[in-house]
């Protein structure tokens, strides 16, 4: 990861050094977060797993505070019918396993999550200190084009902000934090309600298939979640972590790309490539700041008038 | 469902594999006269081997097109069953439709005469490919649609050749266990010693799919049914008396056979890729 000339906020912490044992005892204002962007085996659970829990070794041994592996990272993205085969649940031994892990490092991962009444949920679980800290199940279910996501799973109903705990970076405050999966970034109304709600960091989750390839160098897909990670980094006065999957499922390619855009919209560093990368980003508690100070559109943003023009338009829609 | 216990996790309804014979008749015999109907055709051509799945594919082809525009073709290869050829030729009587007998003898040795070495799977594969390719000739040349005879166990498995007698534009039987292939081979009265023989893709002497597969089909049916059809998992198959091997075995026989069942991979580049955003049905316009 390259510092991004003036843009970058912060020196880029070297991932062959890593932030000397002194400075994770005293309380950081900047955490470094991780971003593991594999290619999980389709439909393997075991194997996944096991993936995972070498690149949370991997990732704390470079000093991560945080690491972000991509939507549906423990099964793959084209389950069709493999959804119901590999579903995990919240109490359940391969979360479990992955929770232990989260003592030094907080976790974000994406699985298909089965609940009591046997839905099954496209989820990222936000792992720390060996517990379940918050869980977002997916909301916007893309079922057109390419996609088929509403026939296998069920559609979450929730965006909620949470405090990321952190426990390695010991913040001066909270790190709030809000997940979006994938589609969920294309509705501005998600990032919206997580900006009030009051996050510093808006964790996406991606399995992107790339597609588009006559547009000059990049695929449409990937110009796309370029424009959506700064805009709303930029809006919103707050971190945009995007982690990307990559490699093949049944001829589609994921494009990864995974990067983090700073609270004034500019990338941190280059985004990842199309190969497997463990790239590590420094965010900081000062820069979310100093972004407010410059730009301070949360403070003047008009809930009230946002409030009674949705009220106005559900009763309209209502008929 | 209640009286004979269907549905719960500890026993399977004795007869979960019956099949309303006469309904799935009617039900095949106006697919393949619709399909073959409506893409312009009046006539069908299956390669007829003499076992049970080719039998009863013709007889559902007589019924929904009548023997006249049935073309049932035996393909004998010099080392095949006698008997195969005697059979094929026995439902074909039976039905009224007059076979086309193909010896591929010919080119087969010809081809292999470059590889004398080559082993039986190589042959009996190429045997089948040959086979396809020419019943296609037959259908460019005779106007039939080729209609194959794969049934569900076997595409399940895999027990069959990718491009050779897995390629057909139509299957009637493809939703159908062998062992209802069998209940309604008996239910359409087709020769006894065909349905009496033990099941052989005859591509070498004294070739036989229950051996070869290592399980009898009532049995691998039994458990593919509960597996694919009512969808039971590990736990509930080991107390219905399937040993883990045994279906970890099938699990494995059908994920790697897989894609068999699937059109080759397209790498995506676009924004509508066939059959992946371009999605049109196979009966689009008919």
């Amino acid at each position: 990861m390259t510092p991004a000339g003036a843009a970058a906020p912060m020196p880029a912490p070297d991932p062959a050094s890593p932030p000397a044992e002194t400075e994770a005892e005293a309380p950081r204002g900047d955490i470094v977060v991780a971003l593991a962007q594999l290619a999980p085996r389709l439909g393997d659970l075991r194997a996944n797993l096991a993936r995972h829990l070498e690149l949370i070794g991997a990732a704390s041994a470079q000093g991560a505070d945080l690491l972000v592996f991509p939507e549906l990272s423990l099964t793959g993205y084209f389950l069709q019918d493999l959804v119901t085969d590999t579903a995990i649940r919240l109490d359940g031994p391969e979360l479990g396993a992955l929770a232990e892990a989260s003592h030094g490092i907080d976790t974000v991962v994406g699985c298909i999550l089965e609940s009591d009444d046997h839905r099954f949920h496209n989820a990222a679980i936000y792992l720390s200190g060996g517990a379940v800290v918050h869980v977002h199940r997916k909301v916007y279910l893309p079922t057109y084009g390419l996609f088929d996501e509403a026939r296998d799973v069920a559609p979450g109903n929730r965006f909620r902000a949470f405090v990321a705990p952190l426990p390695s970076a010991r913040p001066p405050r909270p790190w709030r934090a809000g997940i979006l999966i994938c589609e969920d970034l294309w509705h501005p109304s998600s990032a919206y309600l997580l900006a009030r709600d009051g996050v510093d960091v808006i964790l996406c989750l991606s399995s992107s298939p790339g597609r588009g390839v006559g547009s000059g160098g990049a695929l449409g897909t990937a110009q796309s979640y370029d424009v959506m990670t700064r805009t709303y980094a930029q809006l919103f006065t707050a971190y945009v972590v995007y982690c990307n999957r990559v490699g093949y499922e049944d001829g589609v390619n994921f494009w990864g790309g995974s990067r983090v855009v700073d609270p004034e919209g500019h990338l941190d560093g280059e985004p990842a490539g199309r190969e497997e990368a463990l790239p590590l980003h420094r965010l900081g508690l000062a820069v979310v700041r100093r972004a407010r100070i410059a730009n301070p559109m949360l403070r003047d943003e008009r809930h009230d008038i946002v409030d009674a023009e949705c009220r106005r338009l559900s009763r309209r829609e209502r008929g | 469902m209640a009286d004979s216990g269907g549905g719960s996790a500890l026993s399977v309804p004795p007869g979960a594999l019956d099949v309303d014979c006469d309904l799935v008749t009617e039900i095949l015999t106006g697919f393949v006269r619709d399909e073959v109907r409506k893409v312009g055709f009046e006539r069908a051509v299956v390669g007829l081997s003499g076992g049970i799945d080719s039998a009863l594919t013709l007889a559902l082809v007589c019924r929904a097109l009548g023997a006249e525009n049935a073309i049932p073709v035996i393909m004998p290869y010099r080392a095949s069953s006698p008997a195969s050829e005697r059979d094929g030729r026995l439902v074909a009587a039976q039905l009224g439709a007059t076979p086309l007998v193909v010896d591929i003898s010919p080119q087969i040795d010809a081809y292999f005469a470059g590889s004398p070495d080559a082993d039986r799977n190589r042959r009996g594969n190429k045997m089948a490919r040959e086979r396809m390719s020419i019943l296609y000739d037959i259908s460019l040349a005779r106007g039939a649609l080729v209609v194959g005879t794969s049934n569900k166990t076997e595409l399940l498995l895999g027990y069959g050749t990718i491009h050779g007698d897995m390629a057909h534009a139509l299957n009637p039987l493809g939703d159908l266990y062998k062992t209802q292939v069998f209940a309604l081979a008996r239910h359409l009265e087709l020769p006894p010693t065909v349905i009496a023989k033990a099941p052989s893709a005859d591509l070498w002497e004294g070739q036989s799919d229950e051996q070869e597969l290592g399980f009898e089909y009532a049995r691998v049916d039994r458990l593919l049914h509960l597996m694919v059809d009512e969808r039971r998992g590990r736990a509930e198959l080991r107390t219905l008396g399937f040993a883990d091997a045994f279906v970890e075995q099938i699990q494995r026989r059908v994920r790697d056979s897989q894609y068999k069942r699937r059109p080759p991979l397209i790498a995506k580049l676009s924004n509508r890729t066939i059959d992946r955003d371009f999605r049109y049905p196979r009966d689009w316009g008919r």
